[in-house]
């Protein structure tokens, strides 16, 4: 088990006082405090770590979430806030003396502005929710991250979540135009609003990926796309992971900026295309999803020209989709590939580095290499236009030293993202599971400023405190002040 | 010779006289929001070149000091820009000589006309080094084009006029310069049908890159535009050729305007750069002008609240951003705020005489408690307060 801060014991001695004190601030049904019913609480998509809460909040306004956060700071109680519970890296694990602010009660979608393009949205609206709110007026909202119809865009905030059209529509952080966000001690404050560019200080830039640290987030105003005429994918084959890595140097260089630039390696493709049945190439030992958008006479030119840029690295297959439906097909198999692989193991822990993507073809024989001294198998899925990659490594559960393997093994290909020129998260965040390789990435003084900087929102550290910063030792616990 | 280290040791230096600094780069913006009191300046102009450029991997770092056109000169050999399309506004701030840092655009925060639809610079800020008021070398970020990992300082850093950290290297993302340049001008209409047309124009799907509203008065300074009588609603794409000539045609046909004209790549270029660097603004030397930021549909009213204090300008983004200019005086400079409150929006005093800049407020106050947050935070980057102090709030 990972290493949590220790309870407060006051806490813990006062735990019924404070399940009353918030019980009478929240809805009949809005304060969870039962062991049987804490219990789905207990952990998000790290399921590896565990702790029951000591209570678990479901507001359903804002003014409730205030009341809330006012009481836990005057009676120093630690909040973990919780979106969907989606996080792979364990960004909403409870804490034994902390109440958890559950946001799946405010899930509505409270303005849809077409003229201004943009949405005012509560923080438990999932991320699909938002598109499905406008498709049918042709819009969307861009970032979509693999888990888009269960994970919550206050969630997304929190994590600055991506997906798979990043490299055209930017992540969460590029599509926020305004916050209403609840600080510690219960103030509402609106970050932002419908227009651009804010006046002072990025607020929303560095609330966007702080890991539920800095403030609770209760609406969100995004901005809304109209969706291209069209959109299609085609699929490139290649004998080596080096051959399709240069396949996507020249694509790049060639000028056209595909809305999705995908690479499985071969026991990726394995794994969709038994599960999948979208007819992958099973030959290959990489694979390319390209997707571009417009009319069908511009998709017809870019796919032309993206074929042509393909054969010069003597690919094993093109496949142009022909259809919407086998458009859908060729993104059923990536989509997916977390529950496909789950299929071949059980378990698996899915990592996320970034990584220049020239690094490409040495970081996955290196990965390869490691597989191999471990005796633990790994599928790799890449965002590769944008660098991001999410080896998933397969493990025993059961078995005890199979997934500390797993964990170390893991570990090792985030130092070598940052040895690489990359980082140890591209969009999962840090959460717990990377929080104790942070000083591979940062220096001391580094994180010591930027846990400086969560004490200027948050001076009693009681916002999701044990998550993104290493634990300091006893000996120094004393948190630095915002002076 | 200016370094990293020679910067270092100025701000230790400043912190144990407790002396302010005047953070630059070739102060092409010193003119811009509150005066700074400071007995030394601290530039980094000295700090110049690029230190990696991966066409392939759409990333550029370089040194805070380079000259944009550097950088500019180095991504169009490569076929490739600055997403943001920052403006030069050098002439509008009287800043004459040395050319703008990149630097200067990143602590700034500049975006032009492709702001609308690509994002600010703070969007493609990918990696950032600065000096910060502790005189201490921190890092956010990196060289890849998604990083979430820790608290995101470079999101903090731009736009922070440097009242943060002296900015020593920025690494961004970029991508690949547009084939082709189409723009479509929709003539005559008020600003309130202007904005209309380019709300459909960015609802649709052709992916419109600029959208611009310009009077009549503003028209007569851009050359590009010479020969159209009364405004000029304008909306851009920039695409491969034979998608600009599509999508053109399609909007074109979409606003059925028989008056519709269009401009061929190098016209287009030169009216959206006039656009960018805000030349259609008819200041007078001794005017101020301002920047509102207010959702597009309110940037009509915007224009039309102010035009009684003797202000005028025109509006980009869609409408969403508004360049003002007027008599430089607190009641004129009131009623701008007035106006931009009322549209639930935000100003920024660009340029003011010192005594009108150094006596208002040149963007909005925060809440009470935000701004107890922001003094924490200044405090937690810049304890001694010697960083730029009073540029964006007096007091800070």
């Amino acid at each position: 088990m990972i290493r949590q801060p220790d309870p407060k014991p006051d806490v813990m001695a006062r735990r019924d006082s404070i399940v009353a004190g918030l019980r009478a601030l929240l809805p009949e049904t809005g304060l969870i405090a039962e062991p049987l019913r804490l219990k789905p609480y207990e952990t998000d998509g790290l399921s590896a770590y565990r702790q029951v809460p000591l209570a678990v909040a479901l507001p359903e306004t804002t003014e409730q979430v205030s009341a809330v956060l006012r009481f836990c700071h005057q009676n120093g109680v630690r909040v973990v806030p919780r979106g969907a519970g989606t996080s792979l890296s364990g960004g909403a694990l409870p804490m034994e003396d902390a109440v958890v602010v559950g946001m799946m009660r405010m899930n509505q979608v409270l303005d849809i502005n077409y003229p201004d393009r943009c949405a005012i949205v509560q923080a438990g609206v999932t991320n699909i929710g938002i598109t499905n709110a406008v498709s049918a007026d042709g819009f969307f909202y861009a970032p979509d991250p693999s888990s888009q119809l269960a994970c919550m865009i206050g969630g997304n905030v929190n994590m600055n979540s991506g997906g798979a059209h990043c490299l055209k529509y930017g992540v969460t952080a590029n599509n926020l135009l305004g916050l209403k966000i609840v600080t510690i001690d219960g103030e509402i404050i609106d970050i932002g609003g419908a227009h651009l560019d804010a006046a002072g200080y990025d607020w929303l830039g560095l609330l966007t990926g702080s890991e539920g640290m800095l403030a609770v987030v209760t609406e969100i105003t995004v901005r809304i796309l109209r969706s291209p005429e069209g959109a299609r994918a085609m699929l490139a084959a290649f004998s080596s992971n080096e051959i399709a890595g240069g396949a996507v140097d020249a694509i790049i260089s060639s000028g056209i900026i595909p809305v999705a630039l995908e690479f499985m390696d071969r026991p990726a493709i394995h794994a969709c295309e038994a599960f999948a049945h979208a007819g992958y190439p099973l030959d290959a030992e990489a694979m390319l999803i390209i997707e571009v958008e417009g009319s069908v006479e511009e998709q017809d030119r870019l796919l032309a020209q993206l074929s042509e840029i393909c054969q010069k690295f003597d690919p094993i297959s093109l496949k142009i989709s022909q259809s919407p439906e086998e458009s859908a097909a060729i993104w059923k198999g990536r989509k997916g590939a977390f529950g496909a692989v789950g299929r071949i193991s059980p378990d698996y822990l899915c990592m996320d580095g970034t990584i220049p993507t020239s690094q490409l073809p040495l970081v996955l024989r290196r990965i390869q290499e490691m597989s191999d001294s471990y005796g633990l198998k790994v599928a790799n899925i890449f965002h590769a236009g944008d660098g991001n990659l999410h080896p998933l490594i397969m493990f025993d559960a059961n078995n005890e030293a199979s997934f500390h393997a797993a964990e170390d093994f893991g570990a090792d290909i985030l130092k070598l993202c940052v040895e690489v020129g990359g980082c140890l998260t591209g969009e999962h965040g840090v959460g717990i599971e990377k929080r104790d390789l942070m000083p591979v990435q940062f220096h001391a003084h580094e994180l010591q400023q930027q846990r400086a900087l969560k004490s200027a929102f948050d001076p009693d550290w009681l916002l999701n405190p044990s998550k993104v910063f290493p634990l300091l030792e006893p000996e120094a616990v004393e948190l630095p002040q915002a002076a | 010779m200016t370094t990293e280290d020679s910067i270092v040791a100025l701000v230790q230096d400043a912190i144990r006289t407790r002396e302010p600094l005047l953070v630059q780069g070739n102060g092409t913006k010193a003119g811009m929001l509150r005066p700074v009191q400071a007995a030394r300046t601290v530039s980094t102009s000295g700090l110049s070149g690029i230190n990696l450029y991966a066409p392939k991997e759409l990333i550029i770092s370089a040194a805070s000091g380079t000259p944009l056109p550097v950088i500019e000169n180095a991504l169009a050999e490569a076929g490739q820009h600055l997403i943001a399309e920052p403006p030069d506004l050098s002439d509008l701030l009287g800043a004459s000589g040395k050319p703008q840092t990149l630097g200067g655009v990143t602590a700034t925060n500049l975006s032009g006309p492709r702001r609308v639809a690509w994002g600010a610079m703070r969007d493609h800020v990918m990696g950032i080094r600065a000096v910060t008021g502790r005189a201490e070398v921190i890092r956010s970020g990196g060289r890849v084009l998604k990083n979430v990992t820790g608290l995101d300082l470079c999101k903090l850093f731009t736009g922070s006029h440097g009242t943060l950290g002296i900015i020593t290297e920025i690494t961004l993302k970029v991508l690949p310069a547009p084939e082709a340049t189409g723009t479509l001008i929709l003539p005559g209409l008020d600003a309130v049908v202007a904005v209309q047309a380019l709300s459909a124009a960015l609802g649709s799907p052709f992916g419109v890159s600029g959208a611009a509203w310009l009077p009549p008065e503003a028209v007569a300074r851009v050359p590009g535009l010479a020969g159209i009588n009364g405004s000029a609603t304008l909306i851009r794409i920039e695409e491969f050729a034979p998608s600009v000539v599509y999508r053109i045609g399609r909007l074109k046909d979409q606003f059925a305007a028989s008056n519709a004209i269009t401009l061929d790549t190098p016209a287009s270029l030169a009216v959206w750069k006039d656009i960018r660097d805000a030349r259609p603004l008819a200041a007078a030397p001794e005017d101020a002008v301002w920047r509102v930021s207010t959702r597009p549909s309110s940037g009509p009213g915007v224009l039309e609240a102010v035009r009684s204090a003797g202000v005028a300008g025109f509006l980009d983004w869609g409408g969403g951003l508004a360049w003002l200019a007027g008599p430089a005086d607190t009641a004129t400079h009131a009623a701008v705020e007035a106006a931009a409150r009322a549209a639930g929006g935000v100003w920024m005093l660009v340029r003011a005489p010192d005594t009108l800049r150094a006596t208002v407020r040149v963007v909005p106050d925060e809440a009470a408690p935000l701004a107890r947050i922001t003094r924490g935070v200044k405090a937690a980057m810049d304890p001694a307060g010697i960083l730029n102090p009073g540029r964006l709030y007096a007091g800070l």
